[in-house]
């Protein structure tokens, strides 16, 4: 018997402290794999925001570097001018990156770091408890919207993969979701796109990935995926935003 | 036996995840076990019906599934 | 060596350089502009790296993420962009992490001034930033000194693996003076084992980190973070005393002050009373004991403490004294400078009110 699927080599052998059937788990897989599967992983050092995925640092089986709130481009950018030939990624939820960090990953975007950021956008504050976010839908309920997203008070969800794609110093820009299999397989392509753009120092790669948060969105795990699915991708397509090597 | 799946079931947080991507639907939850953490945590007991396509295992939030298929025994078939 | 004549800022970009310095992160603000335009030019030249951040508080998390990387690092800002860098510094100090911090400081509160003044005395002593945590706090009163701090500054940090301030007042930023440059050995930099700079296969995963969800842990951190600054108070202490026989008052005071106090000293020595000055150069750790055992020498009436501020330094002045003797005080701010005359009035009713 040949051992087709097992837990990622880049991946420690630390439990998760994720809800169950929380989706940031398959992500977390999905970047260790990939880093193992281009030969980076030795030559690597991860950025950890604060939120869901603050304990990363804990599981991906490489240098970490924990980040201030919102600070992991910055962070990320430091380290990168000190070690232009690692590998160097950000791991950020979307009240980190597209509340408090949106100044630091616009601007390592602009700037064309030659960082990636994987960005889970599941469309709320976890950690915290299931506050509001940036990219909380228009109409959807949470802790500090107790009665849904009022669009008259709060606007409309931030759209960031668009935003990152119009800026020139970005490489690589997509949204992409795990939610069931076809895509998890355009998930696990387009985060070794952006790693591989990354080692040929393209500039600034960026993918967002559609995420679950079932203790939050108050669904089980597997309504959650379905919510993704009929919901969520309504308000955040899927699609490539920005390829530098399409045009080329 | 063409295909194997094993569970870590003590790290198993019986989420589901795994039993909706199952195109043999084979895997479910089971009740008549507890794990140290509380859950019920995923099995399998038609075996024989596993093609080892591994979607349980990528979809696996907590990385607790390992897949195994018999190669040569393709080859031969 | 010969002297040459340098800016203050300027002579301290070049100081970092000198020193091994190879990454600079910064922002633009008055009165500091001369330390990120000079590195800007200047390290392409060396091999290093200027980046222009967004924010100061994207370049100092760009510090943050360099010193985890093991580099020699350094930012530097005013006052109101320091405000901005705190949560980068205690999150530096909380991951035990080297860098320089340079300070210029203007005037206060708010946008307060372009002009130079002490008013961040508080800030850079107690820290800030959240948390239980120091930061080296060293206060140069010339140029010269101010380079020479440059190097000390990034080797404590090194050492004792904690930030490190440079508080300069922004005359010291601002003036030219004669500078010396001494041989700066900086291939000899420590190893650090311990910075995040990819396993190449060959370790276990380095973490850079301040979380301790643990309350235990969080604790444990804590005090092992205190015997830290336990053995940088017990080893690092930096002053200067100039105090005569039958000193009568003495005064303390660092940075620009302290040069126009040593000029009230003159001042008063004409009108027949003998002062003296006590001028901390580490304000973190400060000279405390040094600092008591002058003041309870029998000659000395009171001791003055002269800053640009409302009073800031005063209260580690009060500490140390504890009691044994009166403290005066002579305090100009928002970018006013006290006058040698101001200065020696305030040490005559100092003693006025001993009496």
């Amino acid at each position: 018997m040949a051992v087709v699927y097992q837990k990622s080599t880049g991946l420690t052998d630390v439990e998760m402290h994720y809800c169950p059937g929380c989706t940031h788990g398959v992500i977390h897989k999905l970047v260790a794999d990939a880093l193992v599967e281009l030969d980076l992983l030795d030559n690597t050092v991860g950025v950890a925001p604060v939120g869901c995925s603050v304990f990363a640092y804990n599981y991906f089986n490489c240098d970490m570097h924990e980040a201030a709130h919102g600070r992991a481009p910055a962070v990320a950018t430091g380290i990168k001018r000190v070690l232009p030939d690692n590998t160097v990624f950000t791991y950020q939820g979307d009240g980190d990156l597209a509340a408090i960090g949106t100044a630091e990953v616009i601007h390592a975007a602009m700037r064309g770091e030659s960082i990636t950021t994987i960005f889970v956008n599941n469309a709320i504050y976890g950690m915290t408890g299931g506050q509001m976010a940036p990219t909380t839908l228009v109409g959807q309920k949470a802790t500090t919207a107790p009665l849904g997203r009022d669009q008259a008070h709060y606007g409309q969800p931030l759209h960031m993969a668009e935003m990152i794609g119009l800026i020139g110093g970005a490489a690589y820009s997509t949204r992409v979701t795990v939610v069931d299999m076809p895509n998890m397989m355009k998930a696990r392509n387009a985060i070794k796109k952006a790693f591989q753009m990354q080692r040929e120092k393209k500039g600034f790669t960026f993918v967002e990935v559609l995420s679950t948060c079932p203790t939050n969105w108050g669904l089980t795990p597997v309504q959650s995926l379905s919510w993704v699915k009929d919901t969520m991708m309504q308000e955040f397509p899927l699609g490539v935003f920005k390829d530098i090597d399409k045009k080329e | 036996m063409a295909s194997r799946v094993t569970f870590n079931q003590d790290r198993c947080k019986g989420c589901s995840l795994c039993t909706v991507v199952c195109p043999k639907n084979i895997i479910f939850l089971d009740r008549t076990i507890t794990n140290r953490r509380g859950y019920h945590p995923a099995t399998v007991e038609d075996m024989a019906a596993c093609i080892g396509c591994a979607n349980c295992a990528r979809m696996c939030p907590d990385s607790v599934i390992t897949v195994e298929r018999n190669i040569e025994e393709e080859k031969t078939t | 060596m010969k002297k040459e004549l340098w800016k203050g800022n300027e002579a301290i970009a070049e100081a970092a350089i000198r020193a091994g310095c190879r990454h600079f992160f910064g922002y633009p603000i008055t009165p500091q502009n001369e330390i990120p335009e000079y590195m800007s030019l200047h390290m392409p030249k060396v091999g290093g790296v200027f980046v222009q951040a967004e924010s100061e508080v994207a370049a100092i998390n760009m510090v943050y993420g360099a010193a985890g990387s093991g580099a020699r690092v350094m930012t530097s800002s005013s006052s109101p962009g320091i405000s901005l860098k705190q949560e980068g510094i205690s999150y530096l100090a909380g991951a035990e992490l080297p860098c320089l911090i340079v300070n210029i400081m203007r005037g206060g509160p708010g946008l307060g001034t372009i002009q130079p003044a002490q008013a961040d005395y508080y800030q850079a002593t107690r820290g800030g930033g959240n948390g239980d945590y120091r930061v080296i706090v060293l206060a140069p009163a010339t140029i010269q000194e101010a380079c020479d701090q440059v190097r000390d500054g990034f080797d404590l940090a090194d050492k004792y693996r904690m930030p490190v301030m440079i508080l300069a007042d922004g005359m010291i930023g601002q003036m030219m003076e004669a500078v010396e440059w001494h041989d700066s050995k900086v291939d000899d930099l420590p190893e650090k084992a311990w910075a995040t700079t990819g396993t190449k296969g060959q370790r276990k995963p380095n973490i850079i980190n301040s979380l301790f969800i643990d309350p235990n842990e969080s604790e444990n951190h804590n005090l092992k973070l205190n015997r830290k600054y336990e053995e940088v108070k017990a080893n690092e202490i930096r002053y200067e005393a100039d105090i005569p026989e039958d000193c009568e008052v003495v005064f303390v005071a660092y940075g620009t002050p302290a040069r126009l106090a040593r000029a009230a000293v003159r001042v008063l020595k004409e009108e027949g009373i003998n002062a003296g000055l006590f001028r901390p150069i580490t304000l973190w750790p400060f000279p405390e004991r040094e600092l008591h055992e002058i003041a309870k020498r029998d000659s000395v009436k009171a001791v003055v403490a002269v800053e640009m501020s409302m009073g800031q330094m005063i209260d580690d002045v009060k500490i140390a004294v504890n009691g044994v003797k009166p403290v005066g005080f002579c305090g100009k701010a928002g970018g006013i400078v006290p006058t040698p005359r101001e200065v020696a009035d305030a040490a005559k009713d100092a003693l006025k009110g001993a009496r």
